[in-house]
């Protein structure tokens, strides 16, 4: 019995799942996961995955499988939103909702982890992953093999986050766990420990993709390509990588500190014993606040691409936008106290913090002015990114507004932890980072597959998405100036239901449009054909992503470019000059990053590590660690870990492109 | 479909919601807007004059999007102007500079003003002096103490109308926030320590105050009554508890119970018999208060044994 025990850690028959729901969720998960395997045997697909993709050292494969994670959460996250309205639709005055009071709590704490950790930044990682080599003339991340195990931290941690559902409960404590309630005293069991170590895993990989966006743009960029000739999308990318970097490491150490409070019994941020909880929240903020920034500025690059290039006509106000993100970068890390107005700090304290909140404003209300004047004097077609655009504006800027009242103290007070709230941050995040994303999903699609997406279902869904988030939203503003606080999971005033109802409405229209997009995917792979994209070059670009065939072949660039001015691939193709293959020596040998399970295998024994965290299983713990320095120093000592693709065979791959180009 | 076909289809749609949202506004009380308070009547300026000035900046944005996305596009029979290469007039950015640094600059004076004059620490002028309120956030309860009255409430407060009230806040539960949207202002409740919020009720009622600030199981049943009486009713409330003899004093078997996790209702009046009482609560978190005072050793002892 001890040595099952210490074998098992705290493990036992109780934390299985008792609720009709979760035992649902921890049955289907299994069984689609199965169903999925069953497919891969059939079709005998597995060397094909294993191979073409989860051991790939490609930049753009890598962002692809994150944005296939991504997508995946995204639907685990909206039915956790489903589950979270269909209850406030029901359970008013007495009458009790389909879901008890402990589901519910972990339900929302679900809903944020997931939708801001593995949708948010699993579509923005993904995207970058996918573009931005091919933005800045790169053939690949500065560092392959660390960029492999970046994803793979992602996915340890999602696994991680997921497997709770099945096995021992989520934390009930909300996305950012305040202690003390997620302390030892409150909340001792595993749900808490799931929380903190899916996001201690992610958070990891993330500070490792911050290091190596910044390295693979400062240092990989193609000859000629000043910082100041940059497209925005890459300007944005650094400047999130720079605030990833400086931001991680507080988010790491915040949840090292609260699981040696649960671990080992201390006392950094328990009530008693010289404890302060007050120094996690400004701890986790002093992360949180720039993590938004760091999610919708990459979105704001997005547009910056996406304008331009429909628009048919130069970004307006080039430098200014780059000053504005520079800007909003520096000014993201003094706010953070804005999230707690209401913790009692002095009024000269608050007041500062409130006025920093509102100076961002300026460069984000310059930088949508200049996507306006972008749109001025253009020539707009408008593909399904514009009407992610159009979209983002209308509601980022109604979340702008909200966001710029709450930042006066005064009125916070009224408003704090109210729904008015949760309002505000859909309106900034839905508006700003799903919108700019699913933009940005479309604007690249036909780079990384060869093919089109079929762009008025993309429409469609964005005036789904559109509406939904009018329904969904709206409404929650008015109840939080009713007084209806966030996370109730039933309430007494029945004068609120029909809001709730609207709400969840809103909800399944939302649904519908991701649905839409899902649809969408489908539909144009049955379409492929129709909607090939035959020069590389589907939407007339601007930027050099768009000088390589459909889809980027691994290598990227066939020969060694050379930039001259911002736009470069617009103004050679007026120029005439994309229609000159380059002399023979501008084609060199490349070398390219071997396959490599290794990344692999540190995101299963990081996943193991934190699993033995969780279960207090110790000896797990050592092993998986030792598990991962082994793969780690393994790797270190593989020398031969690229293959060299020869120029002649590069020329003569790429002569055939600029043949069918001038045919 | 054609463009004047999509215009008459988004503006229907634009139309339905709107009717949509005038018919659940229509009737609902909004508190937060329906101030009864000098505190929330404030807010409630500050609310309208700042989506005010933001609608300075947000207005012509909305105008600019529909009308150059309706005008530059490509399929406008009537589309002239093209020029792919204008994309820099710093006349213009200026503008777009200015406007807003001159709006973000007024509401910056208005935002430090405010947050000294609505501070939730400072005292409200008034001819009558202030009631103090202690108010202590438990699992998941609200009770309030009245050192100066000798008495004690769970689950309402009542105060007198025209009175300043200060309220000293803290918990002996998890992170929870004391919030009356009628009357204004919201502030964290904490263990082992005290915060502070100045209200003034303006008109008679009942009014429904939450705990914002999620804090367990039990959370969603933490609200609480805000019971506005005139001033001579308070004193006379007050005086009819102590010399109630129905009315039993709290006292530290009560207290313990009380802060046992559990979800309760009801309103219960107690007598306040120790004025020290909130002092022990705040106390009892705080290390050297342990080995001075024997008597909190049992509070430690009940949150030790929540480790194990």
């Amino acid at each position: 019995m001890e040595l099952l025990s210490g074998l098992l850690g705290r493990m036992s028959l109780d934390y299985l799942p008792t609720e009709p729901a979760t035992i649902g969720a921890a049955v289907g998960m299994p069984l689609g996961a199965l169903g999925v395997a069953a497919a891969l045997t059939y079709f005998k697909k597995w060397g094909w995955l294993w191979n073409n993709w989860l051991t790939s050292l490609d930049a753009k494969k890598i962002g692809v499988m994150y944005i296939v994670v991504a997508l995946i959460m995204l639907f685990r996250g909206l039915f956790d939103a489903l589950m979270l309205r269909l209850q406030t639709a029901v359970a008013v005055n007495g009458a009790s909702g389909p879901f008890d009071t402990d589901t519910f709590q972990q339900v929302f704490t679900a809903h944020g982890t997931i939708m801001i950790f593995f949708v948010a930044m699993g579509l923005m990682f993904g995207l970058i992953n996918v573009v931005m080599p091919l933005m800045i003339g790169a053939r690949d991340m500065a560092f392959p093999w660390l960029n492999s195990v970046s994803f793979w931290l992602f996915v340890a941690g999602m696994i991680l986050n997921n497997v709770a559902l099945i096995f021992g409960g989520f934390s009930p404590g909300g996305w950012l766990g305040y202690p003390p309630l997620t302390g030892l005293e409150y909340n001792p069991g595993p749900g808490v420990d799931y929380w903190i170590w899916s996001l201690q895993i992610a958070g990891l990989g993330s500070l490792f993709s911050g290091i190596n966006f910044i390295v693979t743009i400062l240092k990989k960029r193609a000859q000629g390509m000043t910082l100041m000739k940059m497209p925005i999308f890459p300007w944005s990318v650094l400047v999130t990588s720079v605030l990833i970097a400086l931001a991680f490491p507080i988010l790491t150490a915040t949840l090292a500190l609260l699981s040696l409070d649960r671990l080992m019994g201390m006392h950094f941020f328990t009530s008693d014993m010289g404890g302060n909880p007050m120094m996690y929240i400004n701890l986790i903020w002093a992360w949180g606040h720039p993590e938004v920034y760091i999610l919708v500025l990459p979105a704001f690059g997005i547009f910056s691409e996406v304008v331009p290039t429909f628009a048919r006509k130069a970004l307006f106000g080039y430098k200014t936008m780059v000053a504005a993100l520079v800007a909003i970068m520096f000014f993201s890390f003094i706010v953070w106290q804005h999230h707690f107005f209401t913790m009692g700090a002095g009024a000269n304290v608050n007041a500062f913090f409130g006025i920093m909140t509102m100076i961002i404003a300026i460069p984000t209300g310059v930088k949508i002015f200049n996507w306006l004047f972008t749109m001025y004097k253009g020539k707009i077609w408008f593909t399904a990114p514009m009407v992610w655009f159009l979209a983002f504006v209308v509601t980022f800027t109604l979340g702008g507004v909200t966001g710029v009242m709450m930042a006066v103290p005064a009125l916070d007070f009224q408003v704090h932890n109210s729904l008015f709230l949760v309002a505000h941050f859909h309106n900034t995040i839905i508006g700003g980072v799903v919108f700019g994303f699913l933009a940005g999903i479309t604007y690249w699609f036909p780079k990384v597959f060869g093919f089109r997406l079929y762009d008025a279902m993309g429409r469609w869904s964005a005036y789904l998405w559109q509406i939904g988030f009018i329904l969904a939203f709206m409404p929650l503003y008015i109840l939080g100036l009713m007084g209806a606080v966030r996370r109730l999971d039933h309430y007494s005033d029945p004068t609120w239901q029909p809001f709730f109802i609207v709400s969840g409405i809103g909800v399944l229209v939302i649904l519908a449009g991701t649905t839409m997009l899902v649809a969408q995917v489908a539909y144009s792979i049955w379409k492929r054909k129709e909607l090939v994209d035959t020069n590389g070059d589907p939407w007339d670009g601007r930027t050099i992503e768009w000088s390589v065939p459909s889809p980027a072949p691994h290598f990227n660039f066939a020969s060694t470019l050379k930039v001259t001015q911002r736009d470069d691939w617009w103004y050679k193709k007026q120029a005439g000059k994309h229609l000159t293959p380059p002399p023979p020596s501008a084609y060199k040998d490349v070398w390219l990053p071997k396959n490599s399970a290794s990344g692999l295998l540190v995101g299963a024994g990081a996943g193991m590590f934190g699993f033995a965290a969780i279960w207090h299983m110790w000896w797990l713990l050592v092993v998986a660690l030792v598990f991962v320095v082994a793969v780690v120093i393994r790797r270190t000592y593989d020398t031969n870990s690229e293959f060299m693709i020869p120029a002649k065979e590069l020329m003569q791959e790429d002569l055939l492109v600029y043949k069918r180009r001038n045919a | 479909m054609r463009a004047n076909h999509k215009l008459a289809v988004g503006i229907g749609i634009v139309a339905l919601l709107a009717g949509l949202f005038w018919w659940l506004i229509a009737g609902a009380q909004i508190d937060v807007l329906a101030p009864k308070g000098v505190i929330a009547q404030q807010q409630k300026t500050l609310f309208i004059f700042t989506i005010a000035l933001s609608a300075i900046v947000v207005v012509p944005v909305f105008i600019l999007l529909a009308m150059f996305a309706y005008k530059y596009r490509d399929t406008n029979p009537k589309h002239k102007g093209y020029d792919p290469e204008w994309k820099e007039n710093s006349k213009l950015e200026a503008v777009w500079w200015g406007i807003p640094i001159v709006i973000i600059g007024i509401l910056a004076g208005v935002t430090w003003y405010t947050s000294h004059s609505l501070d939730p620490y400072r005292e409200i002028e008034s001819k009558h002096a202030s009631i103090p309120v202690q108010v202590v956030a438990l699992q998941w309860k609200w009770l309030f103490l009245y050192p100066e009255q000798g008495v004690a409430t769970l689950n309402y407060v009542v105060m007198p109308k025209d009175v300043p009230v200060t309220f000293s806040l803290t918990a002996d539960a998890p992170m929870s926030a004391f919030w009356i949207p009628a009357l204004g202002s919201q502030i964290y409740n904490m263990n082992g320590m005290t915060s502070k919020l100045n209200l003034m009720a303006t008109e008679l009622g009942e009014y429904r105050g939450y705990s914002t600030n999620i804090n367990g199981r039990g959370y969603a049943d933490m609200s609480f009554t805000a019971n506005v009486v005139g001033r001579d009713d308070f004193y006379s409330w007050a005086e009819g508890v102590t010399t109630s003899s129905s009315i039993a004093g709290i006292n530290e078997n009560i207290f313990n119970a009380l802060k046992t996790p559990s979800v309760e209702k009801s309103a219960i009046t107690y007598k306040l018999t120790d004025p020290e009482l909130y002092n022990h609560i705040v106390g009892s978190y705080m290390p050297h208060m342990m080995h001075d005072e024997p008597e909190d050793a049992t509070m430690d002892a009940m949150h030790m044994e929540g480790h194990h």
